[in-house]
Order: C-alpha cells, then sequence, then structure tokens
C-alpha cells in the first residue's frame, strides 16, 4: 500500500515537468530533568523527540499531500496517545474553476466553526482532522457549495492514525450577493449570506438510554458591511446529543457570535458578543477534553503575548454554556502631532467578560421521560462572573533607534469553573504591568528587554493563589541570522518559601533564510513564548530543548 | 521488498530530477505560489496565485498576538511608500488568526494604518500549502510566481535584507 502510494506521489516528477513541491520540517529533541514544582519528570528514555514533515505535490490540476509524523516518543505535554513514526495526513485532489475535490485526509472550516471545523495545531498536537473526501463547487461568482464526508482524526499510535467511532458528514453554502448579482456590484452595502448542516453518525450501545444516534448541527450566518462598518454573526444550534459533556441531557445546544466593527485610517473599534448553551459537539459523545470535536467554540478575549499574562490566567471556553463581550479600541494618534511626535503612537484599549447563562427551571421536571433539564436563550447571562480582562497599551517610538510599549492588564478568573490553579478557590484577580524596550545598537545589532510584574490580589489578607510574580527578559539579536535571549520568571510572591523558584530559560538560535535552529536550557511554564522573532505555543518542561525548522 | 522498491522509485526520481537540473539548467520542480482561495480583511474573495499585481510581492504570515510580527510590519510599515516607489512591490500581510481573533485583525490593520493587502488565513490552508512552522515568515515571490526568498523569523534589521533581495529582482 504504502508502495502504491509512493509512486504515485513521486512518478509524475519523471514524467512530466513543471511540478511545485513545497512543505516543511519540524523536529524537537528534548533531554528533560525531574522538575516536581512544573509536574515535570524525566521519563525513563531521557530523550524525547518529536517531528514531522509536510510535502505537498501540485501539477496543473492535480495535488497530492503527506506528512510523516513520529514520536519516539513524544515530547513533554504532548497529548499522552502519540506514539510510532507513520504517515498521519495524506490526500490526492484535483481543482479546477469549477470543483475542488479532495480524498484522504483534509481541513476544513465552516462559518466561523460553531458548526464544523477540522483543524490542526501541531504545536500543541491537536488535530481533528478528518479523512474522506471533500468536494466544492463553485457554480458561478460569488457562490461556494462544500460537502464534507469522513471519521476524525483522534490519536496516532504505533505510526497509525487512530479515528473516532462516529463519522461526520456536513455540507456548507455561502453567496456573496454582491459578487454573484450583476446588478448588486456597485452597491454600496456588501451582503454575504451563509448557511451550514453537519451531521455525526454513532452506535448506540448505551445499555439504558436510548441514545440519537444521528445528530444534527445547522443555523446560518451573514455578514453585512456599508462603507467602514461591518456587522457579521452566526447562530447554530445542535441537536439533542446526550454525552459525557453534558451528563447525558437531551436539551438542544445552541450558539451564536456577533461582532460589530468601524474601522478607518488610523481608529479601529470592535464589540463582540458570544453565547453558548450545550454546545459540545464530538463524533464520540464519550470522549472529552480536546478530542475529537466536530466544531470549535474559542474564547471571546485577546491572545495575549508577555509570558506572565499568557500563562499564569488563560482561560478557555466553556462548552456547557457562557456568555460573553468583547470591546476593542485601536487608535493612532498622527505623526507631528502632540501627543503622536515624530512617528506615532499607538493605544490600544480592549475589555472582555463572560458570564454563566442563565438554566431556566421553573416547570420543567429534570427527572421525567424527556430528558430535558432546563431551558436557554441565547445571551441570556446572570451576574456570575467567569472571566475577566480588562487591558491597555501604548506604543511609543521615541526616535529611530528606541521604542517603548508600555502595558496593564487586570485578568479575573473563576477558578472554580474555569480551573487554572490547583492551589486557590473562587475568583483569582490579577494585576500586571510591562514595559518593553527595544534599542538599535546599529544596522545590524539591536536589544530588546521586557519588564513585568503580576500582582495577584489578597482575599481576607492572605496571599490568593501563588502570589506575585516576575519576569526578566533580555534578548540580543544579530540581524539577520543570530539571537541569544535570557528570560527569568520568579515566584516571589508564593505563600510557601519553598515555592518561591525562579524558572530561567536561556534560548539561542541561527537563522538562515527558511531554516532555523534553537537551542534552550531551562525551565518554563506552558504557553505561548515569544523569543527570538517567532512566537509558538509550549508545552510545560524543565531541560535542554533543541528545535530545527526547515520550509521549503 | 515493497520497502526496498519504494525507496528505489524515490532514489530514481530524485536522481532523475537533480540529473536533469545539472543537464538542461531548467528546473523541474520548482517552489510556485499555492494557488488557495482566501477572502482580504474586508470580505473579497482573492486567489493567492492570481493576485493581479505588477512587481514583486513580498508575503508576510502574521498574527495579532505575534509581537515579532507586529514589530516587522510596522517597520516596513514606515518604508513601505518608499519601496513601492522604487521597486513597485507589494506585501501582503497574511494573518492566521483564527476566529478567536480574527476580527481584531481589521482593527489592527486599520487601527495602525497599515497600507497592505491583508488575507485572513483562519483555518491555516495557505500556512500549510507554504510550508510556514511559526510566524512571522516572509516570502519573496518573483513576477513569475516563484519563491525566490524567504525568512522565518524578526530581528530588527531583517527588513533591510529583505529590501536587498527585492531590489535584486526588480534590477532582472
Amino acid at each position: 500500500m504504502k508502495y502504491f502510494f509512493f509512486t504515485i506521489f513521486f512518478s509524475p516528477v519523471i514524467l512530466f515537468s513543471q511540478a511545485n513541491i513545497t512543505g516543511n520540517i519540524e523536529s524537537t529533541f528534548q533531554f528533560l530533568n525531574n522538575d516536581s514544582i512544573i509536574g515535570a519528570t524525566q521519563p525513563d528514555q531521557k530523550g524525547l523527540i518529536n517531528s514531522y514533515m509536510n510535502v505537498f505535490y501540485t501539477q496543473g490540476k492535480f495535488k497530492a499531500g503527506l506528512r510523516v509524523e513520529s514520536y519516539l516518543p513524544r515530547i513533554q505535554g504532548y497529548p499522552n496517545r502519540f506514539d510510532g513514526t507513520g504517515i498521519g495526513m495524506r490526500y490526492v485532489g484535483y481543482a479546477n474553476d469549477l470543483v475542488d475535490v479532495t480524498l484522504g485526509t483534509f481541513y476544513e472550516q465552516f462559518g466561523s466553526g460553531l458548526a464544523l471545523r477540522a483543524y490542526e495545531d501541531r504545536a500543541l498536537g491537536y488535530d481533528n482532522l478528518l479523512d474522506g473526501m471533500r468536494l466544492i463547487v463553485r457554480p458561478k461568482r460569488g457562490v461556494v457549495l462544500k460537502g464534507v464526508y469522513g471519521y476524525q482524526r483522534l490519536s496516532f499510535q504505533q505510526g497509525k492514525l487512530i479515528y473516532g467511532e462516529g463519522i461526520v458528514r456536513g455540507v456548507d453554502g455561502e453567496i456573496n450577493l454582491n459578487e454573484a448579482v450583476k446588478k448588486l456590484e456597485d452597491f454600496p452595502l456588501t451582503m454575504v449570506f451563509g448557511t451550514s448542516f453537519v451531521s455525526k453518525y454513532q452506535v448506540d450501545n448505551d445499555p439504558d438510554l436510548i441514545l440519537p444516534k444521528n445528530v444534527g448541527a445547522y443555523g446560518a450566518r451573514a455578514k453585512f458591511r456599508y462603507k467602514n462598518v461591518t456587522l457579521d454573526g452566526e447562530y447554530i444550534i445542535k441537536e439533542q446529543d446526550p454525552s459525557n459533556d453534558n451528563s447525558k441531557i437531551y436539551n438542544y445546544g445552541h450558539a451564536s457570535v456577533i461582532n460589530l466593527s468601524y474601522t478607518k485610517k488610523g481608529l479601529g473599534i470592535l464589540l463582540s458578543g458570544k453565547s453558548v448553551d450545550n454546545m459540545s459537539y464530538r463524533s464520540d459523545r464519550s470522549k472529552d477534553l480536546q478530542d475529537v470535536l466536530i466544531n470549535y467554540l474559542p474564547s471571546l478575549n485577546k491572545t495575549h503575548t508577555y509570558n506572565l499574562v499568557s500563562t499564569l490566567y488563560p482561560y478557555a471556553t466553556q462548552l456547557l454554556g457562557e456568555v460573553a463581550f468583547q470591546g476593542d479600541i485601536l487608535y493612532t494618534f498622527k505623526k507631528g502631532t502632540k501627543i503622536g511626535g515624530k512617528y506615532g503612537t499607538s493605544i490600544n484599549f480592549n475589555v472582555s467578560t463572560t458570564y454563566q447563562p442563565i438554566k431556566h427551571t421553573s416547570g420543567i421536571n429534570p427527572l421525567d421521560s424527556s430528558g430535558v433539564t432546563y431551558t436557554s436563550r441565547p445571551f441570556d447571562k446572570s451576574d456570575s462572573l467567569y472571566w475577566r480582562d480588562i487591558n491597555v497599551n501604548v506604543t511609543k517610538k521615541i526616535n529611530k533607534n528606541l521604542s517603548f510599549i508600555f502595558s496593564y492588564f487586570n485578568i479575573t478568573i473563576n477558578n472554580d469553573v474555569a480551573k487554572i490553579s490547583n492551589d486557590s478557590k473562587g475568583i483569582i484577580s490579577s494585576h500586571v504591568g510591562v514595559i518593553e524596550t527595544a534599542y538599535r545598537i546599529n544596522k545590524t545589532n539591536s536589544i530588546r528587554t521586557e519588564l513585568q510584574g503580576m500582582f495577584v490580589e489578597k482575599e481576607n489578607g492572605l496571599i490568593k493563589d501563588k502570589g506575585n510574580w516576575a519576569t526578566i527578559l533580555v534578548e540580543y539579536s544579530i540581524s539577520p541570522s543570530y539571537f541569544f535571549s535570557f528570560m527569568d520568571q520568579y515566584n516571589y510572591g508564593n505563600p510557601l518559601e519553598s515555592k518561591r523558584t525562579h524558572y530561567p530559560i536561556i534560548t539561542c538560535g541561527y537563522i538562515k533564510d527558511a531554516t532555523r535552529f534553537t537551542v534552550s536550557y531551562g525551565r518554563q511554564r506552558a504557553g505561548l513564548f515569544c523569543v527570538g522573532g517567532v512566537c509558538r505555543f509550549v508545552p510545560a518542561n524543565n531541560g535542554l530543548t533543541f528545535s530545527f525548522t526547515q520550509s521549503f | 521488498m515493497k520497502t526496498y522498491l519504494s525507496f528505489l522509485i524515490i532514489f530514481l526520481s530524485f536522481s532523475h530530477f537533480f540529473a536533469q537540473n545539472e543537464v538542461e539548467n531548467n528546473e523541474v520542480i520548482t517552489k510556485k505560489l499555492p494557488s488557495i482561495k482566501l477572502k482580504d480583511y474586508k470580505g473579497k474573495v482573492v486567489n493567492t496565485a492570481e493576485l493581479g499585481l505588477k512587481g514583486p510581492i513580498v508575503f508576510s504570515f502574521w498574527a495579532t498576538w505575534c509581537a515579532p510580527c507586529k514589530k516587522e510590519l510596522n517597520a516596513i510599515n514606515d518604508l513601505y511608500s518608499d519601496w513601492q516607489a522604487e521597486t513597485g512591490v507589494t506585501l501582503v500581510a497574511v494573518s492566521i488568526d483564527d476566529e478567536k481573533t480574527k476580527s481584531q485583525v481589521a482593527i489592527y490593520v486599520d487601527g495602525k494604518a497599515w497600507e497592505y493587502i491583508v488575507l485572513l488565513d483562519p483555518n491555516g490552508d495557505f500556512k500549510r500549502a507554504m510550508g510556514v512552522n511559526n510566524v512571522p515568515h516572509t516570502f519573496l515571490v518573483d513576477t513569475d510566481g516563484t519563491i525566490v526568498y524567504s525568512h522565518n523569523n524578526y530581528a530588527p534589521g531583517d527588513e533591510e535584507k529583505l529590501y536587498e533581495e527585492i531590489k535584486k529582482l526588480s534590477l532582472k
């Protein structure tokens, strides 16, 4: 079988000319130490390595792609069901102006993903690709129809793909009226409408309950744009889907998102709302965590870059229900004005909040045979807070070589609901201040520093959670090829003296065009890690990490 | 046996194409811009391989949560009008923000008064096809759609190296 595939994959190279190959390689090796503080233990093998290589081949209207993955064994923090070496993705396809067909594995998103999103995040080991068939048809300008059919990737064991138990089917249609209808081509209001229907099938082997074998999720979306104002939204209903997540209730689920924005040169304003109830939708009703989710329900807040903010109190959506709002404004004071100075000054203000939705139970008997335990409406929120983030930052360039970014964050998280720490109960509120300085020494040498302080609010005079933190980061880079960075996170305010530890890490890198080598040694917390000129999500670890990436 | 055969075939195909490269100096395998349909940040559908632009194109993959990406694009923005006048280059900023942060892209782009073409790649289709591991990753594409230079990261000064590469193209 493999032999057959390779032949198909490479034989056109012999037969024709002008083939196009792109792809990339990433390999991460770790040698780890025991570290009880961050919960990292030295594995028996001592050395760990994750690698993958993507190869995408196109020739005229034909395409094929393949990814070989290897976990010998997987690096720390990666999902525990990845091992061996083998093919983790492979497809063949054909595309012209009318159709685009794929057989094999594919990634896909309908609308904003509330009903269906198959995607990957290799750095985190997340991959819920669909393996089956996809057909995209573009019958006329402005109209796109999609149909998908497949099993979802659950894991990768002994070098082989393992699938979720249920099959996923879906259709989606979208029309851009201004492109599709000639009369509306120059109409000042642009209008896009879309609709999706997704269904999953899984056998019912429950000894007690009669479970729906086919569960649908469907809805519609729209986007309007008039001059500088954009309004878009999507609403999805999910049918009765008793599962592990929802304690096998027979309620329908619903999800909605709405965004309103106004932008012009130098100013952007955004208001967003999101409401979710009973929307965990998986191709296997017995799974949990990030496994075989068919839909995508991200949290409605900014993804922060600075290490203390991004790693200590991140928030993840409550699939069973939440109501969230966000406001974001970015304004740039023009060059040559008093505040703008010579280069312009930007101010960004962002607020996001998330609340528990109201579940109405009057007139409902949760023990009756319907299995419906409450009713709920979109955006019907209670006062019970899950999350709040108020942040502001100012970017100021002083002269050609010196610039500053000043930031403040106030983050409040309900640790009983969105559990992030085992050291605390209830609401944790923290204040974070960051001063970032960038100084260009000469044409190629530059230095960048970050000073970060996190202050956790006390409760009844007692230190909450892990207390206060400070981080210092110094990064020296020589364009275009070298960087050296040192970062230390220090939990100086921990209520337990023995846990007032440092998290130092040194990272060095060499970059040549699309090749990149980095070596780091030290201790780091899980989260978004931005050093050496790139950002990536990393798991917690303590030890030596060597990574190599190459694009081609 | 099968494994052996497949390796033989791979080896033969590669040796064939390398041999041809040397003999005819005519590359059989090139790195052309993949054709992916994306929306720009105002909602218009575009094909990445048919942007209809004259002159070289810089594709810069970025995200609203990527500080070095924003530094790079803000640094280039200060120089962009000069670059355009001198070389006819166009910069296409490809945001890999997914639904979580996608709505913030327009706010950032207009709030910073960027003059770039901004495309949205919320499910990573173009990112995958271009072989991007991490952001920022910058590609330079010549007028034939061939990728001639790429660089994965940003340090202050990298924009000057990029500009040297752009000038090499416009001299051709």
